[in-house]
C-alpha cells in the first residue's frame, strides 16, 4: 500500500471508530456521564438553567439568615464585618458615594442563588439545602424591597425576578473600554 | 532632551559613565580598609533540599490584607521595590483568594470539561501531564491593582502597597484548545464557565475565542509545580486578561451559549461609571507602567548619577516604548527596554538620571504595540469617573523632595 493510500485507510478507520479529530492528541480524558458529575454542576445561568428543585420564601429565610449569615453580614443585611447586602438603591449615579449591594447593584437574581449555594456561609460552603438557599435568597431580595415576604422562589420564579440595576449593565466584550 | 537631569538611555554604554566617574572621583569619600570577613574563616552551611533566600533578605516579603474574621479572603502584594528583572520569584507572586488556599491532593484532583460538548471528559493530573506542553512568560494582574490612584488624596504607601497586585512568571502547561477539541465543542457554544476547587468554588465566564486563542492549563510556575497560593495543581492562564479570570485550582470548564454572570463578574470586577451604568466583561489589562526604583521608601542617597528603573506591561501585546519624566510630565525621555520584550509579560525599563538634589516628580508612560498610550490620571478619570475601582492604569507620580525622600503625589 502506498503512503497516501495507507493514510487514507487510517483516516477511514478512525472515522468509523468515531474518533475523528482535527489534530492528533493523546485523548486521555475519560468519558463521564451527567449523573456522575451532577454534584459538581452547580452553576446557574440567568435563564435559570442549573436551578435545582426546592423552594423558599423570605419568611422561611429569616431564621436561616439569623443563624447562618447575620454574624458576618449584619442584622437584616446591614453589613459588618463583611459585605452589606441590603440598600443603596439609587446611589450609583452622580457624585455621591455609591453603595453597591445585592439590591442596588446585582443585575441577576440567579447569581444570588448560584453564589450563596457555592460559597456561603463562608466557613461552611455548600452546607445549606437547596430550599434553604432559595429561602435565604428570598429573604435578602425581600429586605431590598424586590419581592414580597410570601413570594415563593423556585426554579421557575427566581429567573423572572427583575433586579433594579439590570438595565444599567452593558457588555464590553468583544470591544474594550476607553 | 528631557529636563531635570534625565540622560540618554545609552548614557552608561557611551563615554558618559567615564566622564561621570571622573567628575565624581573628587567628591567620593575614601573607602574603608578591607579586612578578613568572618564567613571566610570557617566552612559554610551544608546543602539543603529546598533553598531559601539569604536571612538578610527577610524583609523582602508579601504584605497581606483581609477582613479580620475571614483570613484568606483578600490579597497579598509583591514587593516590587525590592525586585529587579522581569520575573517574580514564586514565593513572592501576589495572591488573591476568596476563601483561602485549598490543600489539594493532586492525585485526587479532577478536571472536568462538559456542557455544550459531544462527550464530557474528566482528566487526572497524570493524564494532563502527558499532553504536549507550552511555556510562556506572562504577567498576571489583579483587576483591582492600583485602585487607590482613583482616591482623592495621594496614598501614603510604597509601590508594593499601590501596585503590588501584579507579578510575572514563566507558566508551563497544556493548551486548552486541543482538550476542547477532544470533548467536541457544540457550535452553539460561545462562552465557557471556569470554576476553581477552592471553598468559594470561584467561577468566571470566559469567551470561547480567548480559550481557543492562547489559554493554557498551567501546571508549572517558573519551572516547579504551581504554588498552592497560585492554583496548585492547575490553574487557567488567560494571558493579559484580568487576574481573577485566571481561575486557580481549576476543576471544571462548562461550555455555554452565553456568559453565566457570576458574582465575581457582576458584583465584582465590573466597572461602575459616573452615570451609574456598569461595564461588564472588560477583560484585557491595558498598558501600564510604574517606576519601582526609586519609589516611596527608597530615598535618594545624595546627588549623583542614578538609574531609574521600573516595569511596564500590556494585556494587549508587547510594550513598544516607555518614556520617563522627571518634571511631572512636561518633558519625556525614552527609556531602554530590557530584553526579552514579550507580549503580555512584564518588561523592565531603565534610564540614567543625574539627580542634582533638587525636587522632582518622576513619572513613566507606556505605549504598547497597538499604539495605546498609558493615560494621565486626569484623562482616565475624565473618561471613566473615579469610582470604577478596577482596571486603573493611569500614570503614577513619585515626588522626590530636596533631601531625597520619595512619596506618592498627584501631579
Ligand atoms: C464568617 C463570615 C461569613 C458568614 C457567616 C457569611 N458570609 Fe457571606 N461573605 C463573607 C465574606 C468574607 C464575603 C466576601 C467574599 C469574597 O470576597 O469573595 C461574603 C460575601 C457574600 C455575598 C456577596 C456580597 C457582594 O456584594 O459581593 C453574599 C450575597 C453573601 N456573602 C451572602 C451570605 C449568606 C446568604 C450567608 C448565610 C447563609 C453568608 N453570606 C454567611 C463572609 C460571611
Amino acid at each position: 500500500m502506498s503512503m497516501r493510500k495507507h493514510r487514507l485507510a487510517v483516516a477511514a478507520l478512525l472515522a468509523t471508530l468515531g474518533v475523528a479529530h482535527a489534530a492528533d492528541t493523546p485523548n486521555l480524558g475519560q468519558p463521564i456521564s451527567p449523573h456522575e458529575f451532577a454534584a459538581w454542576d452547580i452553576s446557574v445561568a440567568p435563564d435559570g438553567a442549573g436551578l435545582p428543585a426546592g423552594s423558599g420564601t423570605a419568611k422561611q429565610g429569616a431564621p436561616v439568615y439569623a443563624e447562618k449569615c447575620a454574624a458576618c453580614h449584619g442584622e437584616k443585611g446591614a453589613g459588618q464585618p463583611n459585605d452589606r447586602l441590603v440598600g443603596g438603591i439609587g446611589t450609583l449615579a452622580g457624585d455621591q458615594a455609591p453603595v453597591r449591594t445585592v439590591g442596588s447593584f446585582w443585575p441577576y437574581a440567579t447569581t444570588l442563588f448560584d453564589y450563596v449555594r457555592r460559597a456561603m456561609p463562608w466557613q461552611q460552603p455548600q452546607s445549606l439545602s437547596d430550599s434553604e438557599v432559595y429561602a435565604v435568597a428570598a429573604y435578602i431580595l425581600n429586605l431590598n424591597g424586590i419581592i414580597g415576604d410570601a413570594d415563593v422562589l423556585d426554579a421557575t420564579t427566581l429567573p423572572k425576578v427583575k433586579m433594579p440595576n439590570r438595565d444599567n449593565f452593558f457588555i464590553v466584550y468583544p470591544g474594550n473600554l476607553k | 532632551m528631557a529636563g531635570n537631569g534625565l540622560l540618554d538611555r545609552r548614557h552608561f554604554l557611551q563615554g558618559g559613565a567615564l566622564a561621570a566617574a571622573a567628575v565624581g572621583a573628587g567628591g567620593a569619600a575614601t573607602a574603608e580598609t578591607l579586612t578578613k570577613a568572618p564567613w571566610m574563616t570557617a566552612p559554610g552551611t551544608p546543602f539543603e533540599g529546598y533553598g531559601q533566600p539569604s536571612r538578610f533578605e527577610a524583609k523582602v516579603v508579601r504584605i497581606a490584607g483581609n477582613p479580620p474574621n475571614a483570613p484568606g479572603t483578600g490579597a497579598s502584594r509583591t514587593p516590587l521595590q525590592a525586585l529587579n528583572g522581569m520575573i517574580t520569584p514564586n514565593g513572592l507572586h501576589f495572591e488573591r483568594s476568596h476563601s483561602g488556599i485549598p490543600d489539594i491532593d493532586p492525585d485526587a484532583h479532577r478536571f472536568l470539561i462538559h456542557g455544550l460538548v459531544k462527550r464530557p471528559l474528566v482528566f487526572t493530573l497524570e493524564a494532563l501531564a502527558r499532553y504536549p506542553m507550552t511555556s510562556r512568560i506572562a504577567f498576571i494582574e489583579c483587576a483591582g491593582n492600583s485602585a487607590v490612584l482613583f482616591a482623592k488624596d495621594p496614598a501614603a504607601a510604597t509601590v508594593q502597597g499601590i501596585h503590588g497586585l501584579v507579578s510575572c512568571a514563566e507558566w508551563t502547561g497544556v493548551p486548552l484548545a486541543p482538550l476542547l477539541d477532544e470533548a467536541g465543542v457544540d457550535p452553539k457554544a460561545e462562552w465557557l464557565l471556569a470554576e476553581g476547587a477552592d471553598a468559594a468554588a470561584m467561577s468566571r465566564s470566559v469567551p470561547l475565542g480567548k480559550a481557543r486563542d492562547d489559554a493554557l492549563i498551567a501546571l508549572y510556575q517558573n519551572g516547579e509545580r504551581i504554588r498552592p497560593a497560585n492554583g496548585y495543581p492547575m490553574r487557567l492562564l488567560l494571558p493579559g486578561y484580568q487576574g481573577n479570570m485566571n481561575v486557580k485550582w481549576l476543576r471544571r470548564i462548562k461550555l455555554t451559549e452565553g456568559p453565566t454572570h457570576t458574582k465575581d463578574e457582576t458584583s465584582r470586577y465590573s466597572l461602575l461609571q459616573q452615570d451609574g451604568r456598569v461595564a461588564e466583561f472588560k477583560f484585557p489589562m491595558d498598558a501600564k507602567s510604574v517606576i519601582t526604583q526609586p519609589s516611596p521608601g527608597l530615598a535618594m542617597k545624595g546627588p549623583g548619577l542614578y538609574e531609574i528603573s521600573g516595569l511596564a506591561w500590556s494585556g494587549n501585546g508587547k510594550i513598544t516604548r516607555v518614556e520617563v519624566s522627571a518634571d511631572g510630565g512636561q518633558s519625556w525621555a525614552p527609556a531602554a527596554l530590557a530584553e526579552p520584550v514579550l507580549s503580555k509579560a512584564l518588561t523592565r525599563f531603565r534610564l540614567p538620571w543625574r539627580w542634582t538634589g533638587g525636587s522632582a516628580v518622576l513619572q513613566s508612560r507606556a505605549t504598547d504595540e497597538t499604539g495605546y498610550v498609558q493615560p494621565t490620571r486626569a484623562a482616565q478619570i475624565a473618561a471613566r469617573g473615579a469610582r470604577g475601582i478596577y482596571h486603573c492604569n493611569l500614570i503614577t507620580s513619585w515626588g522626590v523632595a530636596e533631601g531625597g525622600e520619595v512619596k506618592h503625589v498627584y501631579a
